[in-house]
């Protein structure tokens, strides 16, 4: 199956450090089209039409987004592009800024006239800090060429912290706090940074945005499928013999992504989605990847048959708990007891009580926490106990004369 | 200290900026710059600390003129981390949450830094380095100031 390059066009195509060479590739083309020849309300109607999702891992309906944004009261609104990026096995944003991230501020620029907003954020995680010079002199020679007379962006560094891939945690990072997790209503687009309207785009969302402008709304419809339009960039990692960033049109099959392309071998489980995302056992490779289906941010982490599938979810459960933001009550205990309890189980100390345990604090989670890292914590947990059910049992203390307690 | 990071004219809201600032300045952010920083942002002690507190690159306490961090995350561990993690033991003497007795290293574990094609992956400072083996290690850590 072979890629389809839409979001990565010019990546190792171009060279990221000189916009002569973007210019040569239809560059700052559908900016032009968007100031000259559409209204704010058209480029939104064809973001709209288009049918783009986020490719954060939220898949929220883009042009809805824009669209409330600026219809919203006031003159101060901002565009954020969050390159937080820091789902456990992501790189496909790190990819992007280094190879082209000339088509990032385009999209970004492009956002900013259609919402009304005259100053936008790429928030970088401090793990990308070696990127951060690149980015800087991309914007620069941007602005030097006359393409952001209508805006001013800025980089905004973070400090550590998985949470503040969180749109609302990432605003009260930008605001100085600690990055947590606001209570919504209100949603950005109406009350946002500092109270502002505001967008907050994944890197990979943006890119898409310039192609969509120049070929029109109806060309991105005939990629993906129904509810999943376009492509999506996965970041393929672990046991793989080619780990790397590859462009599938959305409902692929997982097996094409991860036999076809990555060439994994003697597959037991696939994680999709990163530390919050869906466990796949081998017998479900033919999953579509799509919102529809399976689908996240694009992290795809591939375990053959020597992994241990308590350990996998164990060492998942470590992370979450180290990296809940603390707010919510859900989150904050809930992520510290499954990780204990499965600490236990990856030491054969389990107990029948703990699988109840895990099973109703799942619920719990995903009913009340205050955001995605809350709710969608459980899910490796949920999807092993479905799929790997033995595992559990064998990990369980046998008492006195093999009763299970 | 103080003179170093003037928080002359800055808001609340620069705060993680001028942590920030700080930290690279003085490779750690010390009580009583915290102390002097929320006078002058007029907040209170505790809400700058535990802003600095949250933020795992920020700290609060004394590093290493050189801040390694190796990557201990599901692809990195599928790549042999733990092998990567014990080189490093090794060659400075010193295991993770450590800094070395000179000041010239601190050695950090961390969560996923977004090198999964390049696994094991570990920083030093800011830099990023990746398929990693016991003999890169040594060269890196041999090239540290």
């Amino acid at each position: 199956m072979p890629q389809k390059r839409i979001v990565l066009r010019n990546c190792e195509v171009i060279d990221p450090k000189r916009i002569t060479t973007f210019l040569a590739t239809d560059g700052f083309k559908a900016l032009k089209k968007a100031w000259d020849e559409m209204t704010q309300e058209e480029v939104i109607e064809e973001i709209k039409a288009s049918g783009l999702r986020g490719r954060g891992g939220a898949g929220f309906p883009c042009g809805l987004k824009w669209d409330l944004a600026r219809k919203a009261p006031g003159d101060e609104k901002y565009v954020i592009c969050n390159a937080d990026e820091g789902e456990v096995g992501t790189f496909k944003d790190r990819y992007v800024l280094e190879n082209d991230p000339f088509t990032l501020i385009e999209g970004i620029a492009i956002a900013a006239y259609a919402v009304g907003a005259k100053q936008g954020y790429i928030y970088l995680r401090a793990e990308y800090h070696y990127l951060l010079d690149l980015l800087t002199k991309a914007i620069g020679q941007t602005r030097e060429r006359g393409f952001l007379h209508h805006l001013d962006i800025d980089m905004y560094e973070g400090a550590g912290a998985y949470v503040c891939g969180e749109e609302s945690a990432l605003m009260d990072s930008i605001e100085g706090k600690r990055g947590e997790v606001r209570y919504r209503p209100p949603f950005p687009p109406t009350q946002g940074l500092r109270g502002k309207p505001t967008i907050i785009n994944n890197v990979e969302t943006l890119m898409n945005i310039p192609q969509i402008i120049l070929n029109g709304a109806r060309w991105f419809n005939q990629i993906g499928t129904e509810r999943s339009k376009g492509t999506k960039v996965f970041s393929v990692s672990g046991d793989v013999k080619k780990p790397g960033v590859y462009e599938l049109v959305l409902g692929s099959h997982l097996k094409e992504l991860v036999e076809g392309l990555a060439l994994a071998e003697k597959v037991k489980m696939v994680q999709v989605g990163g530390a919050t995302g869906r466990i796949i056992p081998y017998e479900m490779i033919d999953t579509p990847l799509a919102f529809e289906n399976i689908l996240g941010a694009g992290a795809v982490t591939v375990f053959d048959e020597s992994r241990d599938v308590i350990d996998v979810v164990y060492r998942t459960m470590e992370f979450l708990a180290e990296e809940s933001c603390g707010k919510c009550s859900p989150c904050r205990e809930g992520t510290e007891v499954m990780a204990e309890t499965l600490e236990r189980f990856s030491k054969g100390e389990g107990t029948e009580r703990d699988i109840i345990t895990l099973e109703q604090l799942s619920q719990a989670m995903m009913l009340s926490s205050l955001c995605g890292l809350g709710q969608a914590a459980p899910t490796p947990v949920t999807d092993s106990l479905q799929y790997f059910r033995d595992d559990y049992e064998s990990r369980i203390k046998q008492k006195q004369g093999g009763t299970v307690r | 200290m103080s003179k170093m990071i003037s928080a002359q004219g800055k808001r609340q809201e620069d705060l993680l900026i001028l942590l920030e600032e700080a930290q690279n300045k003085l490779g750690y952010l010390p009580k009583e710059f915290m102390t002097e920083l929320a006078k002058s942002l007029d907040m209170s002690v505790s809400d700058v600390y535990g802003v600095a507190t949250f933020y795992s690159f920020l700290a609060t306490k004394p590093r290493g003129r050189n801040v390694i961090r190796v990557c201990r995350s599901l692809p990195c561990f599928l790549k042999n981390s733990q092998t990567i993690i014990e080189s490093i033991e090794r060659e400075i003497g010193i295991k993770p949450s450590e800094t070395t007795p000179d000041g010239k290293f601190s050695f950090e574990l961390t969560n996923c830094i977004g090198a999964c094609d390049k696994a094991p992956a570990m920083m030093s400072n800011n830099d990023v380095y990746g398929d990693l083996t016991p003999r890169k290690i040594s060269q890196i850590l041999k090239a540290c100031e």
